[in-house]
């Protein structure tokens, strides 16, 4: 692109107008629609967030005026001092201690494995994503229907079943959700897998395989820091799946049961905002979780990029 | 040696392992009653649609498909529309803001959804009065951030003198998208178009707060209703369910079982890689 184009629609603007709307203005255009979205979907609903959850802020009819005073900590000291939101919290931590190191180790094995070149690879791999791409409330359903008091899963243990059954057993049914989201989610992350794979170096492994090294070696000292940032992105995503945990303790546990054994803090933050219409405690709920997820998204950063 | 067919054999009992709960999914909707016993998952006859007829009875299969349909159609329309223009103004024009847009798609991907429920349920329900409506389904998923995402990194990785060329011809940038660019793009709408089907198609929480009118209410939440409160009633309310959950279940799956080939590491990869 120079003076010497043509003059065109799309030629570079001098001077001021350039400096100030870029090279090529119609690009603010073609963002427009999408920066609005993001605008009013994201980055005006977070800031409302914030600032609920600051102030004593109810429901009320399109356009009353009505005092929302602000309360500064209060509905955090509520959320905090409420032992069901606490309980929810520990729940999703307990889901994640179990759910997230499942998840790297069987994702990356799987991808591993998948990633040599095998005989029936499009069947497994339609076997390891669809779980992925089909719906929680289907699945669900079926894990219903597993197990349930007289389901398969109890049928085939007998005696050994639990007593009480799975579903609603309060040490079991966390273990229970946190199996069901890595099973329905286990394809996406080998996905990941996979792409990180083929930026490993063929070269490494050849010198390893000169070096006398075995399979399991090889694995431990090429493949695992070879996609080790993929590493750091699979604990990050599966993170925040666990912290958008709904559908499952909502379903599967008939609404976070037994006795909140399962509830996680968006089922509290729908049963405290919107069924009882307290949103203020809710904001307050999601921001403490965004918190946390950051949190844990930084440390895993620390910890696994280190070196 | 031995070592590889363990391996192979692992993955082939894995992949077994997790295809089951679907075989199950179709067993337990075909049978007249569920039969729990390991012999009743390798039923030889017996069976029979009126699970499918039950369930069709209580909350209107069809209409509940076409909401489903209608919802996932309308956060389609918007992906590819106006994320096909966001994506090639963040890959292939300049201008200002270009950074703060790029950062704030890479950020929206970090940021649970389910944090901003209240505050989207307080403009779309309370300041909007979009419930029970279509339009208050759409639009938290309008246009879909991992999509926009793909097709950046698509046309970005399109050679540089394809656009210079054109625009030496003087043809406008939207002329430019339309008839250069967009023609090369069609695997990435159709990886994009995939993934974001799945979102809507799916998606449980936000239409289930939106609508209360069980005639304006996706498959995945008149399910979910049923499931809660209407099952008790049924002859057999396991088969009334599995049946729904087929019905749930099946376009997607064929959708991707189709065009699985788009599915794959390397047509997402430059989208992981960043």
């Amino acid at each position: 692109m120079g003076r010497t184009a043509t003059p065109g629609p799309a030629d570079p603007p001098h001077g001021r107008l350039g400096a100030l709307l870029g090279r090529q203005p119609v690009g603010i255009l073609f963002a427009a629609p999408y920066a609005v979205f993001l605008a009013a979907i994201f980055a005006y609903p977070l800031g409302l967030a914030l600032w609920i959850s600051f102030h004593d802020y109810f429901f009320a009819a399109p356009g009353a005026q009505v005092e929302r005073p602000f309360v500064g900590l209060e509905n955090y000291r509520a959320v905090l001092s409420d032992p069901q939101v606490r309980r929810s919290f520990l729940n999703v931590t307990e889901f994640l201690l179990i759910n997230v190191p499942l998840t790297v180790l069987l994702a990356l094995l799987l991808a591993s494995a998948l990633n040599t070149a095998i005989r029936g690879r499009t069947f497994l791999r339609v076997a390891y994503y669809v779980p992925y791409v089909t719906a929680g409330v289907a699945l669900v359903a079926v894990w219903l229907f597993l197990f349930n008091r007289d389901g398969m899963v109890n049928q085939l243990l007998g005696p050994l079943a639990p007593d009480p059954s799975w579903l609603i057993n309060s040490r079991l049914a966390m273990p229970v959700i946190a199996l069901f989201v890595t099973w329905k989610q286990m394809g996406f992350f080998i996905l990941l897998y996979l792409a990180a794979l083929q930026n490993v170096p063929k070269e490494l492994y050849e010198s390893a395989q000169v070096d006398g090294a075995g399979r399991v070696a090889s694995f431990r000292n090429v493949t695992v820091p070879g996609v080790r940032p993929a590493t750091t992105l699979v604990v990050i995503v599966a993170t925040i799946t666990g912290a958008n945990l709904f559908t499952e303790p909502y379903l599967l546990t008939s609404g976070g049961g037994p006795n909140g054994a399962s509830a996680s803090p968006v089922l509290v933050m729908y049963q405290r905002g919107i069924e009882q219409g307290n949103p203020d405690v809710a904001a307050a709920i999601g921001v403490l979780l965004v918190l946390g997820v950051l949190l844990i998204s930084l440390a895993s950063r620390r910890l696994l990029e280190r070196d | 040696m031995a070592i590889r067919w363990l391996q192979r054999t692992a993955l082939f009992l894995g992949a077994l392992l997790f295809l089951f709960p679907f075989y199950y999914m179709v067993i337990g909707s075909l049978q007249k009653d569920p039969d729990t016993s390991l012999a009743g998952a390798f039923p030889t006859g017996g069976f029979t649609l009126d699970n499918y007829a039950a369930i069709n009875a209580r909350i209107d299969l069809l209409g509940s498909l076409v909401n489903s349909g209608i919802v996932t159609g309308g956060v389609l329309l918007g992906t590819v529309v106006f994320g096909v223009l966001a994506g090639y103004a963040l890959a292939r024009l300049h201008f200002r803001g270009q950074g703060a847009l790029f950062a704030a798609m890479l950020l929206v991907q970090i940021v649970p959804f389910q944090l901003l429920i209240i505050p989207i349920y307080v403009l779309i329900v309370r300041s909007y009065g979009l419930a029970d409506s279509y339009l208050g389904m759409i639009i938290p998923f309008a246009i879909n951030s991992t999509a926009v995402f793909i097709f950046r990194q698509f046309f970005l990785a399109l050679p540089e003198e394809l656009f210079s060329a054109a625009r030496l011809d003087g043809a406008s940038e939207l002329r430019i998208l339309w008839s250069v660019a967009l023609p090369l793009a069609r695997p990435a709408l159709l990886t994009a178009s995939l993934l974001t089907f799945i979102g809507p198609w799916n998606e449980f929480l936000w239409p289930f707060l939106v609508t209360k009118d069980a005639d304006l209410q996706p498959l995945a939440v008149s399910l979910a209703n049923y499931i809660n409160t209407g099952a008790g009633r049924a002859a057999n309310p396991f088969g009334a369910i599995l049946a729904g959950a087929v019905v749930l279940a099946m376009p997607a799956v064929a959708l991707f079982v189709a065009f699985q080939k788009h599915f794959t590491a390397s047509d997402l990869g430059s989208g992981v890689k960043g």
